[in-house]
Order: structure tokens, then C-alpha cells, then sequence
């Protein structure tokens, strides 16, 4: 990991929490771009959950991996907590590649 | 000890209070999975902890741990990372009024969370929403950092992740974060769509652009209506 990217990534994050509160008597910001941008970080993170699930440098990562983050995403919408999810995903995998699949 | 107890008992009768202690335990699982999982993937141990000081904002450092650790071009990641963050101003701009003005606003500024803008506004005078931001925004800033090192160090001691499927709990550790925005109906369509144009652009494009690809997913949600409750009411 690069530690340029770290820099700028909390640059740029510290200037647009800055940027409100210096901000806030001259401009508006509606409710729809709120929650356009609210929408936009949400596809965001599931593009990510789809493509850190199923691929691996370009490849088909596995049936274990996969299996894992799908028996977790189940969990996860059955109102599981954070914890659960996160072990359940790990040893789902792990018990896969035990198993000898993928 | 009566009068521990009586602090305690007067502590535990503040809402605020409570609520902060049912969370923090679950943040400090959250940032010790991020130490974790940034380490097993070869993240130094400091350049983690580093991170989460200076960025403070839970989901874009997995994202970046996840993007950079799987090859994307810096770039991208930074991109996507400021993407996710850029909520930050809106919340500027709805909470900037409690954080004060000079240096309070300058480290006030870096705590802001979502957690600490929750808390915030759902409180009803001016004296408490501030209180309720600075409170929330410095305990869980507290939280966070030395639970990512620890995190990190346990992660170190494992030896070989992916044989611990490892490798799986940073998307289930992401989607459990990301799982109740999905229950709103237009916000779901643009994931899905999203999450299938990164599926099929993942052959032809470099690690990290299907997931930027994706964001043209959005436009399923379109146009955005101002928010459920006011559906609701109307």
C-alpha cells in the first residue's frame, strides 16, 4: 500500500469535512445531491463486495471465497451482528478449502 | 466505591452515554478486522495504524486497504475513496454550526463521522446537539486508532490468511456495513446494476476501474426523490 494514497486520501477527506462548517452560511446543498451522493458511495462499496468477493488479479477467485461472502451477505440481511457476519464469512472459507473446493 | 458507583449509575441514566457504549465495542471489532485483514495482506503494521489517524473514516480505508493490496492504480483508489467520503460536506454543512469556531473547528472538523452527525441531530437543543457531537466524535476516535494497531498485531500472528478465509471477511466485513442502505428500493437497483457492470467490465478493464465503471449505476436510481420519511408523510 502506498503511503502517497493515504496522504491524499485524507487530505481530500479533511478538506471536504472542513469545507462544510466554513461553508455554511453562503451555500445550500439539496436534499436530492445529498442523497445522490449518499446513493453514488453505496454502489461504490457494493461494486467493491462483488468485485473483492469474486475476483483475484483479474481471475475467478474461487467457490470457497465466494461461498463465504454469500452464506455472510444472508446473515447480513437477516440482521446478524458486524461480528458474526465477519467469522462466518472467514470460516465458511476456510472449511471450503479444507474441503479441498477452490 | 459509593461514590464510583453513584458516577457510574448517573452515567448510565445519560442516553447518549449508553448508546456510545452499546457501539463502541462493535466499532472496536470493526477496526481490529481492518488491522487485521490490512496486515495478513501486507500493509505495514504503522502504515495502518497511520491511516486510520489521519483518514478516519472506517469505509474508505477498507476500501483502500482492498483496492491498493489488489493491485488498482493508486489513483483509482484515492478516487474512490474521496467518492465515499465526499458526504462529509453535506454533513459540514448540517452540523458545522456545534463545532465552534479557530482551533475547535479545525480539530472538530476531523471528527467528523457519521456516527458523531447521527448522534448529533437527534438531539433537540443546541447545548446537547454539541455535546453529543464532540462526545461521540472523540470517543470513537479513541476507539478506532489503538483498536486498528491491535487488530494488526493479532493479524501478524496468524501466519497464512487465506488458509482462515481471511480473504473473504473484507467484502462480508463491507457488505454487513453497507446491507441496511440497501433497503431502500431505488438505492438497491443502482447496486445491483452497479455491482453487475464491474462483474462483466472486471476482464477488459485494470484492477480497481470496474469498480469506478459501476458508479454508472446510479443513474437506476434516478431521479432521487428527496427522502423515504418525507414519501411517507406526503
Amino acid at each position: 500500500m502506498n503511503p502517497g494514497a493515504v496522504l491524499l486520501l485524507a487530505a481530500g477527506t479533511y478538506a471536504m469535512r472542513l469545507a462544510g462548517p466554513l461553508l455554511r452560511k453562503r451555500i445550500t446543498i439539496s436534499e436530492r445531491w445529498e442523497r445522490l451522493l449518499g446513493i453514488a458511495a453505496t454502489v461504490l462499496l457494493g461494486a467493491f463486495v462483488v468485485t473483492g468477493g469474486a475476483v483475484e488479479a483479474g481471475e475467478f477467485a474461487g467457490v470457497a471465497r465466494v461461498g463465504g461472502v454469500l452464506v455472510a451477505g444472508v446473515l447480513a440481511f437477516r440482521g446478524a451482528p458486524f461480528v458474526l457476519v465477519v467469522l462466518v464469512a472467514a470460516a465458511v472459507t476456510a472449511v471450503l478449502r479444507l474441503a479441498g473446493v477452490g | 466505591m459509593r461514590s464510583l458507583w453513584r458516577t457510574m449509575r448517573s452515567l448510565w441514566s445519560d442516553k447518549l452515554i449508553r448508546d456510545l457504549a452499546a457501539l463502541i465495542p462493535a466499532l472496536a471489532v470493526v477496526a481490529a478486522s481492518l488491522g487485521a485483514i490490512a496486515v495478513t495482506k501486507g500493509v505495514p503494521l504503522w502504515l495502518i495504524t497511520f491511516t486510520a489517524a489521519v483518514v478516519f473514516a472506517g469505509g474508505s480505508e477498507f476500501m483502500l486497504v482492498g483496492l491498493l493490496t489488489g493491485g488498482a492504480a493508486p489513483a483509482t483508489a484515492v478516487l474512490g475513496g474521496l467518492l465515499l467520503n465526499a458526504r462529509h460536506f453535506p454533513y459540514g454543512l448540517a452540523v458545522g454550526d456545534l463545532l465552534g469556531s479557530g482551533w475547535r473547528r479545525l480539530v472538530g472538523s476531523h471528527l467528523m463521522i457519521d456516527e458523531a452527525v447521527a448522534f448529533a441531530l437527534a438531539e433537540t437543543t443546541h447545548a446537547r446537539r454539541r455535546r453529543a457531537y464532540w462526545i461521540t466524535g472523540a470517543a470513537l476516535f479513541i476507539t478506532w486508532v489503538p483498536s486498528v494497531l491491535l487488530g494488526g498485531l493479532l493479524g501478524q500472528a496468524l501466519g497464512d490468511p487465506n488458509a482462515f478465509g481471511l480473504d473473504a471477511a473484507l467484502p462480508a466485513a463491507i457488505l454487513a456495513l453497507l446491507v441496511p442502505s440497501l433497503r431502500d428500493a431505488p438505492t438497491l437497483r443502482a447496486v445491483l446494476a452497479g455491482a453487475v457492470l464491474a462483474l462483466v467490465t472486471t476482464p477488459v478493464l485494470p484492477d480497481g476501474m470496474p469498480v469506478m465503471v459501476a458508479l454508472l449505476g446510479v443513474a437506476l436510481a434516478l431521479p432521487v426523490r428527496r427522502s423515504p420519511e418525507q414519501e411517507v408523510a406526503q
